[in-house]
């Protein structure tokens, strides 16, 4: 296509300089940035990636401040310096703002900042939701952050193990953790499925699958990952919090509960979680090496299939957490094996990063040196962590400083390094200047110096077994030594990261800005400005290449120049183009939110709904939780499938798309899509515990106590999917102009619905089932709650569907809502079908 | 208050100035799981160093290729090549190393877990916040309980069955062997193989709550007629009061309500809550491993328990008298 730009670019060509610059002029008015106090209602990706990831960093330093505490309590045996209680608050807060409040959202943040730049897009699909997400993060944070400060932090450690968490800590720690983290992990999923939706969705004409850079696979990914990972965690908090609050006795061995469920389910989250730690930083390798070698990555679809080989296994080895359980040896055979496989893609991927290092002429820079520590650093940890997966050994080694060595190892070498030596790289495309390569070498050396007289002494520390968790040890146990160097060392490594802060904060008025794409690189993102503006890209490129900046000529000027798609935005809205998840074909100019505060008070009310709720204020938490829903509704019905002034838009270069798209072709079908798998995920976690419980008991359900029974389950099923069937008429009758029959059906679907619900609570309430006697009852009437939640949510939707059209924002034509409500319907109904199906069916044939 | 020092345990001291290199081969401490005391340790320790081996092979190599294409690189290899590379380093080594480890490691995972021939002796401990009930099965008809000290008969299988009365702890004896975790509501086995006498020091390994750190226990290996001698011993109740002072230290030890939690046979004391402490003034240490058993330790313990174990159940019993203190530890000094 370069060959021939004259083609290409033919109408262009006839437009004069002046022209491009007033269709410039009106693109950037439309993306422009507010200003003043308004300027925090921004929701572009650039804005709120921004913030998102200034948040998270701040949040790595108060844990890493939280980490030299704890060095400093135990430089020497015996130390005073903190009390038990301190010290246990100090370390739980450690690990859970370390992972969920530092690398899970630093890679959210940083993808939301740079995904839309590396696909020549406009801003991700649902920037209001980034707004949400981020505002969400920042009030849960804090709030969970806060509690150390009036010595009310959660102390079960950050994995949190019932009894402990449950029946031996009155005070109001554990509830903070799992409330307040719910709140965040609710905000990871919504970052998670923007991201998703951003990668398949977003791509400029012309870059398909295949050719999508390589931090983009990793993206979707980790994302996924995060799709399957967090819902059972969630399914955890719910189960641990009900039983804290309303006493139902899940992990109650007197009643029939079982702490063993809880470490499934915190570690078939935990155990992906390292590898959502560790894979985004790989991510930002797999996307220097190539620039640095100066030649496209070696081995690109290995690469691919690696991390998605390393996805998928990173679900099957949670159980080596739990070696030392007293599990039957063909267990721990099997995830002995398993945890060992995953060194095999993690190896093929470094192999692909030397592959393309020696293949390039390696140009040098600080970055280099970063990624040179990370991976030096992290295949120790690698090493380690198959030792420690061969189970012998992680029966002497398990719960040890053996382990946090290992753990550090992995997560400081495989996820702090690249991101530093990310931060080199990216920092001009924030700020337009560069970092110093100067304090960086220093930065460096500080780091890997004071991180391995730090963490390597912890391996000896814990073969000579020191436990972990231990606010104190006694002296001449051979430990005083090694711990006194690990303390000094942290100071060193505490040194260098406030050298690097100071590099990233100090004032650079003086300093010039830098040159465009500094390290030459080909991909994307580095068609920024420096400064870069606030419209993303100047117009929408099509990709023939996977480094397009190498790979197609003039490329840079062609973009400049607007000689692409929608380089013009003639109505004044934000606009961006929607393609084919294969292909990358064009299908719609997608038209986003713009500024708003609506996200930031749903994100306020909706923390307040968690956090009334961690003190037992019901009726403030119902409140804020009411109002919360209001703003959503009034933010969705304000700003979603909006009925454009007219059917299609000319994009540029002879091209025309629709402005508004419905069902499965629509974005927000795919995030209605991907937000109930990850529902769903939560469910079926919870139904696993139905048969966690069934499997350890003789009698399940337990033989005096009489189960829901069938009828009225039944005849909540029933009238469900009635409910199901009214609204999928519904949805036809509204595509086909029968305006009276669809307001009909979905009335009586609404109506039906919550009939349907009080059958199906009918069930466990008219045979008397009580929560608090043993864990049948409890589990039962989480999986009927849990249902009963989502039909109430799906009524609200037919209720919103019903008033859209009421009010003529849907109509036969412009149907996106009932489309998507209807989704939500399918994945309703299974969940229907699968609550009544254990809890009425399963008893009768087991 | 007095000062009470801090256990001096183990003979590591000689270990302390040493760098780290020799640190590794010339520690003795006794709870390192490098100084193997018993067959599964020993097997572990030399599993480990087999593996560190290896593993300091692999990152050599590692760091000399990185450091080859980073920094040595002159000229750029054809990529055509790169295959090769990449599959054989990538995967195929990485599969047969790991192959053969996984040979290699689960192959002494059944004797690791299997349980031991019946007849063994069975001690049966239970987890508690913070400190560990101990009981003799089999020869006798009653179990013989004690608290937070184990003797082993060196060269037989002992039989460990574990389980927990309130939260999640785990019960590790690195010199002897592996860990197995205390689960309230179930019941777990762990088998140990003692081969060198000594003394040994056990630890909590699952955090636990306030003291976690505090939760430790003393493992003495014997010989088997000495254990035999010992376990006797163990297994009667209480001398009588042979003198007025011990007689009044048992009075004052029944009045002050310390039988409400503690049972010393031979007495009406007969809780449960706490460690009994029959024959308490026979071990080397008190608080679960805290401090050593002395006579200052102990009234310091009786006065200020709350301070120097954060969350025990424990009173204080601030208001006795200083003879009344006295009168205390030196009875349960003498139960022997």
């Amino acid at each position: 296509m370069d060959s021939e730009p004259a083609n290409l670019i033919s109408e262009q060509d006839r437009n004069s300089a002046e022209q491009r610059r007033q269709s410039a002029e009106r693109l950037l008015k439309a993306w422009e940035t507010p200003r003043g106090w308004r300027y925090w209602s921004a929701v572009n990706n650039s804005e709120v990636g921004m913030w998102y990831t200034v948040a998270s960093f701040c949040f790595f330093l108060f844990g890493g401040v939280l980490a030299l505490l704890m060095r400093i309590q135990l430089a020497v045996p015996g130390n005073t310096f903190l009390t038990a209680d301190q010290y246990n608050q100090i370390f739980t807060m450690h690990g859970s703002v370390m992972m969920f409040l530092f690398a899970v959202p630093i890679f959210e943040a940083f993808s939301i900042m740079v995904l839309p730049e590396m696909l020549g897009a406009r801003d991700l699909p649902f920037p209001r939701l980034s707004a949400y997400g981020f505002y969400s993060f920042v009030i849960g944070g804090i709030f969970v952050c806060g509690s150390l400060f009036f010595d009310a932090a959660p102390k079960g450690g950050w994995f949190m193990y019932p009894p402990l968490t449950s029946s031996f800590q009155d005070d109001i720690g554990a509830d903070i953790w799992l409330l307040g983290l719910t709140f965040i992990e609710i905000a990871s999923i919504a970052a998670a499925i923007e991201l998703i939706v951003g990668v398949l969705k977003c791509r400029p004409p012309g870059m398909r699958i295949n050719l999508i850079p390589l931090y983009c696979w990793y993206i979707l990914v980790v994302a996924g990952m995060i799709l399957f990972a967090f819902p059972p965690l969630i399914a955890g908090d719910i189960l641990l919090e009900m039983e804290r609050a309303f006493d139902w006795p899940f992990f109650d061995p007197q009643r029939g509960g079982d702490p063993l469920l809880w470490q499934h389910l915190f570690w078939i989250f935990g155990h992906p979680e390292v590898y959502i730690v560790f894979l985004p930083s790989v991510a930002l390798m797999a996307m220097m090496v190539p620039t640095f070698a100066k030649t496209p990555m070696v081995g690109y679809s290995w690469v691919v299939l690696s991390a998605v080989g390393t996805g998928f296994l990173s679900f099957g080895l949670w159980v080596h957490h739990m070696f030392t359980t007293g599990l039957p040896g063909i267990s721990i055979g099997i995830f002995s094996a398993a945890s060992q496989a995953v060194a095999i893609p993690t190896g093929v991927q470094l192999f692909c990063f030397l592959a393309t290092l020696t293949a390039g002429n390696v140009k040098r820079s600080v970055c280099l040196h970063f990624i040179f520590a990370g991976m030096a650093t992290f295949i120790i940890g690698g090493l380690t962590g198959v030792m420690v997966a061969v189970a012998p050994f992680d029966f002497q080694a398990h719960d040890t400083f053996f382990i946090v060595g290992h753990l550090h190892y992995v997560l400081i070498g495989g996820t702090i390094f690249p991101i530093m030596a990310g931060f080199y790289y990216f920092f001009p495309l924030v700020k337009g200047k560069q970092l110093s390569e100067r304090i960086g070498r220093i930065v460096f050396w500080l780091v890997l110096i004071g991180f391995n007289i730090t963490f390597f002494p912890m391996h000896i520390t814990g073969l000579l077994g020191m436990p972990r968790r231990v606010f104190t040890y006694p002296a001449n146990m051979g430990f005083d030594t090694l711990n006194l160097i690990s303390s000094l060392g942290s100071m060193l490594l505490a040194a260098g990261f406030l050298l690097f802060l100071y590099d990233v904060v100090r004032p650079r008025t003086k300093q010039p800005l830098s040159e465009r794409n500094p390290w030459q690189a080909g991909t994307l993102e580095w068609l920024a400005q420096m400064p870069d503006l606030p419209w993303g890209v100047r117009t929408i490129p099509i990709i023939e290449s996977r480094y397009p900046l190498w790979e197609q000529p003039n490329f840079m000027r062609d973009v400049d120049e607007g000689r692409f798609y929608l380089a013009d935005a003639a109505e004044g809205k934000r606009e961006t183009i929607v393609s084919s998840v294969i292909d990358a074909e064009p299908m719609q100019c997608l038209r986003v939110g713009g500024p708003t505060f609506l996200t930031f008070f749903a994100a306020l009310f909706t923390g307040g709904f968690f956090i009334f709720a961690t003190y037992h204020w019901w009726l403030a938490a119902s409140l804020s939780g009411l109002i919360a829903l209001g703003v959503i509704l009034t933010w969705v019905w304000t700003g979603t499938a909006e009925i454009p002034e007219k059917e299609i838009k000319d994009v540029g270069l002879g091209l025309s798309l629709p402005l508004y798209v419905s069902g499965p072709n629509a974005v927000g079908w795919w995030a209605m899509f991907i937000t109930m798998t990850a529902d769903i995920t939560a469910f079926v976690s919870l139904v696993f515990g139905y048969f966690f419980y069934w499997t350890i008991h003789e009698d399940f359900p337990p033989q005096p106590l009489q189960g829901p029974g069938v009828f009225w389950p039944v005849t909540g099923l029933v009238l469900l999917l009635i409910a199901y069937g009214l609204t999928l008429l519904s949805r036809y009758w509204n595509r086909s102009g029968y305006v009276r029959a669809f307001y009909l059906s979905l009335s009586l679907a609404a109506v039906v619905s919550l009939t349907g619900t009080l059958a199906l609570l009918a069930g466990p309430w008219l045979t008397e089932l009580d929560p608090t006697t043993h864990v049948y009852p409890a589990i039962i009437w989480v999986l009927t709650g849990w249902t009963a939640l989502h039909v109430i949510l799906g009524v609200i939707m037919q209720l919103y569907c019903l008033a859209r059209r009421a009010a003529g924002k849907m109509t036969d034509r412009w149907d996106a809502d009932i489309m998507n409500v209807s989704l939500y319907w399918h994945f309703l109904a299974l969940t229907v079908v699968m609550t009544v199906g254990v809890i009425a069916g399963f008893p009768s044939v087991s | 208050m007095k000062v009470i020092e801090m256990p001096a345990e183990g003979d590591t001291a000689k270990t302390k100035l040493f760098c780290v290199g020799i640190l590794i081969s010339g520690v003795s401490g006794s709870q390192s799981a490098l100084n193997p005391a018993g067959a599964e340790a020993e097997q572990i320790a030399t599993l480990f160093w087999w593996m560190a081996g290896g593993a300091t092979v692999i990152w050599g190599i590692m760091i000399a290729l990185l450091i080859y294409s980073l920094h040595l690189n002159p000229v750029a290899h054809p990529r055509q090549k790169s295959a090769l590379f990449i599959i054989g380093g990538g995967a195929i080594a990485p599969t047969i190393i790991l192959t053969i480890l996984l040979i290699y490691g689960l192959n002494i995972l059944p004797a690791l877990l299997a349980r031991p021939p019946a007849g063994t002796l069975q001690v049966e401990v239970q987890g508690y916040q913070w400190w560990w009930r101990v009981r003799y099965l089999n020869q006798w008809e009653e179990p013989i309980e004690l608290a937070n000290e184990i003797r082993l008969p060196r060269g037989e299988p002992v039989d460990f069955i574990l389980s927990s009365s309130d939260v999640v702890h785990s019960f590790w004896i690195p010199s002897l062997g592996g860990k197995v975790d205390m689960i309230p509501g179930r019941t777990t086995h762990l088998t140990l193989h003692p081969t060198k006498t000594g003394r040994y020091r056990g630890v909590c390994a699952e955090y636990c709550g306030a003291s976690h750190a505090y939760m430790n226990f003393t493992v003495e290996v014997v010989e088997k007629k000495e254990f035999d001698e010992w376990l006797a011993q163990q297994s009667t109740d209480r001398k009588t009061p042979q003198n007025e002072a011990v007689e009044r230290g048992e009075a004052l030890f029944l009045q002050t309500g310390c039988s409400a939690c503690h049972t010393i046979r031979g007495t009406e004391a007969d809780g449960t809550i706490g460690p009994e402490l029959t024959h308490f003034g026979s071990r080397k240490s008190l608080g679960a491993d805290m401090y050593p058993n002395s006579r200052d330790n102990i009234e310091n313990w009786i006065a200020h328990v709350s301070a120097l174990k954060p969350g025990v159940k424990m009173p204080e019993f601030r208001a006795l008298k200083n003879d009344e203190y006295q009168l205390l530890s030196a009875y349960l000094k003498q139960l022997k």
